[in-house]
């Protein structure tokens, strides 16, 4: 029994140190933080509805100022740095690539902050 | 009975805003009286946070072929600005194409045109039948799109167009304009600018036209300058006889 014992809190007190030693976890810069549309918990599970729920309103109803959308997440997600969520580091790509998700947003969105606004012509 | 007072206050809110525009001062509108609710009434205005494209409004372009120059590109070249069109491609059959110019000439009398084709916006739009998975929609005030987000990139809609009008990205892009998503594998269209026209804005290529060839508006509102001219001048839809009542009309072919 005194056995069994130590082998349980052996694996236990060795469990953090082994599950650590696999893929590190995401270190995620925030550029701008305190400014989030929801606490982060909520944000962390429910980001993708939101946008989900919210690109299906903008494109199909004409819905415009949602409270979620890309372009709000890379104001003040997108590395000062490289200046994308993208890449390494990136705020979007480091998580994804832990959870080992997809991430295909970026593919037809622009994954840029600054430098990137509409041109256009002048009226 | 309040509904008949809410109609005569809308009417007055019409005729104002109406005269305001019409005295060009449209861009100062939304300034000059706050808190109008102005898609109710010309649409030139930019819609309210929150609130759909409504089906009051149907979107139409009004292009006179008799202004249109035939060496002149500055409608092209401000859709590819504006909409971020600014890749490379290997093969230029492969290049999107929003908006293209066109030269025609009349073999028999020796008549030659210009003009800007582009997406026709239908009523009756073939690229939304045949969509197999309803990628392709018409919204409700008329501006026909693409949702990306399920297009498949099958290009039946492509097939289907009679107008030519839609192109598909072959290739990863890397360059967009924030507002105007578009990538690899979707099928694309000119969107009458809708990110600018949900602004109360003008579409660019209408913006940029040096000879003020092109005229948008809301064909629903009989105020609005589209409206009236096309109410007394004629107008050519291409390929009427397809009976898909287009949101852009042709004058002087």
């Amino acid at each position: 029994m005194k056995q069994t014992l130590a082998a349980l809190a052996a694996v236990l007190l060795l469990a953090p140190v082994l599950a650590s030693a696999g893929t590190p976890k995401p270190d995620l810069k925030i550029e701008n933080p305190g400014s989030c549309i929801a606490p982060v918990p909520e944000m962390r599970r429910n980001h993708m509805e939101m946008l989900k729920h919210t690109r299906d309103r903008t494109l199909r109803q004409g819905i415009r100022g949602e409270k979620a959308s890309l372009n709000g997440c890379i104001n003040c997600h997108a590395s000062k740095t490289t200046g994308s969520v993208l890449g390494q580091g990136g705020f979007c790509q480091e998580c994804h690539t832990y959870a080992a998700v997809k991430l295909d947003c970026w593919d037809c969105h622009q994954p840029k902050a600054g430098n990137h606004e509409a041109v256009g012509v002048k009226p | 009975m309040s509904e008949p007072q809410d109609r005569i206050e809308n009417k007055s809110r019409r005729s104002f805003v109406g005269a305001a525009a019409v005295a060009g001062a449209s861009a100062g509108v939304a300034a000059l009286a706050p808190g109008l609710k102005l898609i109710e009434v010309a649409g030139a205005a930019p819609r309210a946070p929150g609130e759909p494209a409504s089906s009051a409004v149907r979107w139409g372009m009004l292009i006179d072929t008799t202004k249109c120059a035939s060496g002149c590109d500055a409608c092209v070249k401000a859709c590819a600005t504006e909409n971020g069109i600014n890749e490379t491609v290997k093969d230029p059959r492969q290049g999107s194409q929003w908006i293209r110019k066109i030269d025609l000439k009349d073999p028999k009398t020796g008549q030659e045109y210009s003009l800007p084709m582009l997406c026709q916006h239908c009523e009756h739009p073939p690229c939304v039948d045949v969509c197999p998975t309803g990628a392709s929609m018409k919204r409700a005030d008329g501006i026909v799109l693409v949702d990306r987000h399920i297009c498949i990139g099958c290009r039946y809609c492509m097939m289907a167009c009679p107008y030519k009008a839609r192109s598909l990205v072959h290739m990863p892009l890397t360059e967009q304009n924030p507002l105007v998503p578009r990538g690899q594998g979707c099928v694309e269209a000119c969107t009458f600018c809708v990110q600018r026209v949900d602004r109360g804005q003008q579409p660019a290529c209408v913006e940029a036209c040096p000879e003020k060839a092109m005229l948008f508006g809301n064909l629903n509102d009989p105020n609005s300058e589209i409206a009236q001219r096309v109410a007394k001048e004629k107008t050519t839809q291409v390929r009427a006889d397809l009976k898909l009542n287009l949101g852009v009309r042709y004058q002087g072919i």
